[in-house]
């Protein structure tokens, strides 16, 4: 938080994390839809 | 047919009916007093703080909680899921009474009851958020009374003006869709204005999505706990198709809740990171944030996800009525908690007694007026005139 001292490195930062967080997003929700519908075949 | 045949003859004075009873006989005392002697009396509203718990609870809360019509009505009108068609009903009966409920609640914070059409007719501030939300409210109210009144009419044997009302079936589903995702956004668009009085945490650019994505969740899950409590108390009421259905409903619902809340709660996460509000989460409102984030987005996700792999429905009910809890904790801190949260605790807001008692009066009427109904008309069951629409 102290590094970030212009709007340029404000966004770069959350740009960042929010990237990493839709990668995360991308994985959990396949396997968050998997989890929640694996009982249905049987 | 209802299951009553054995019924024995009623009684007046249960234990319900008497809590009940003193519960409308001190609202209105309070009524009285509110209309009288004015918002001095009876609350502890001031310029610092001139939005309370009538305000946070019963229209904020009030409206999330009554999201239940639209989304129930879009599932089985507009999405074709007609096995949770028994859910209707029940839905769109507690969505009106709902926001009935909202706007007579409205009248004890905003005073002078004859001035409620002035916004449309006198003064119209059609660039202010709550001109749109008043307008949204009234149409959809109005348009909510109109999807009911099919019940009604069969109780009162009007056939021909049933006929035309349920020829607007979707045509009134597709407007309630489009007038709850505008006013349930702008009642959190309200405190975009607000960036500098409401904690960063619950502040985001973000929020009329969150308050439009936690009505969908507030919908599903009322409509799960509603069937729930409807049959522990009113089985008796409800035919067979109604009773078979309850499974149905709860674990179509539940599923969808858990993938609602999930997506919340992941948007939820980009909103900190969107404004870079992590540091917050290490101060005591930030502990508070997550327990809401945690306790009520993420825990619930989970449990309603575990209750429909495992058919457990009771588990699904509980978890219902947690996720109601948790719409009331949101709104709670969105307008009460997190707002003039930099001020000193002696200028912060705590409801005064009477304040509470007018909200729990008005969920009493609502809980009267809805068993009421339900015991007298085909909402927990089909007429046997009539066929299904």
């Amino acid at each position: 938080m102290d590094n970030i001292v212009t709007l340029h490195q404000f966004m770069l930062n959350t740009k960042n994390v929010i990237y990493i967080l839709i990668v995360m997003g991308l994985v959990a929700f396949p396997a968050f839809w998997y989890f929640l519908n694996e009982r249905d075949k049987d | 047919m209802p299951q009553e045949a054995n019924q024995a003859p009623a009684k007046y004075f249960t234990p319900f009916n008497i809590v009940a009873g003193i519960i409308v006989v001190v609202g209105i005392i309070i009524t009285v007093l509110r209309f009288t002697r004015g918002l001095g009396t009876v609350t502890h509203l001031s310029d610092n703080n001139p939005w309370g718990i009538w305000i946070g609870f019963d229209l904020l809360v009030g409206v999330a909680l009554a999201a239940g019509g639209y989304v129930t009505s879009a599932a089985v009108y507009i999405f074709g899921l007609k096995r949770f068609h028994a859910a209707v009903r029940p839905a769109i009966l507690t969505g009106f009474l709902g926001y009935a409920l909202v706007v007579l609640a409205l009248h004890y914070d905003v005073g002078r009851p004859w001035r409620l059409p002035y916004p449309f007719l006198v003064s119209r501030g059609t660039t202010s958020l709550l001109f749109e939300v008043a307008a949204c409210v009234a149409l959809y109210l109005t348009v909510l009374f109109i999807e009911f009144s099919p019940a009604a009419l069969e109780w009162l044997g009007a056939n021909r003006a049933r006929r035309l009302v349920v020829k607007l079936t979707l045509v009134l589903t597709i407007f309630g869709v489009m007038l709850s995702t505008l006013h349930q956004s702008s009642l959190g668009a309200l405190f975009l204005i607000a960036p500098s009085k409401l904690h960063p945490l619950w502040y985001s650019s973000y929020i009329p999505i969150y308050f439009f994505i936690t009505s969908i969740i507030a919908g599903l899950s009322m409509v799960i706990f509603e069937s729930s409590l409807s049959h522990r108390y009113l089985a008796h009421k409800m035919d067979a198709g109604h009773l078979a259905a309850k499974k149905d409903v709860t674990l179509g619902f539940g599923k969808a809740a858990a993938w609602v809340l999930a997506g919340y709660f992941f948007i939820k996460v980009i909103g900190i990171a969107v404004d870079n509000n992590w540091h917050y989460l290490a101060t005591g409102y930030g502990a508070w944030y997550l327990v809401e984030l945690l306790g009520f987005i993420a825990l619930p996700a989970f449990t309603y996800a575990i209750g429909v792999r495992e058919g457990n429905t009771t588990l699904i009910q509980w978890t219902s009525a947690w996720t109601v809890l948790g719409i009331v904790v949101n709104r709670f801190n969105v307008s009460l908690v997190a707002f003039n949260w930099h001020l000193p605790a002696e200028a912060r807001y705590f409801p005064h007694w009477m304040e509470i008692g007018i909200s729990v009066f008005i969920v009493t009427i609502g809980l009267l007026v809805f068993r009421f109904i339900a015991t007298r008309m085909p909402i927990l069951h089909a007429h046997p005139d009539y066929e299904a629409h």
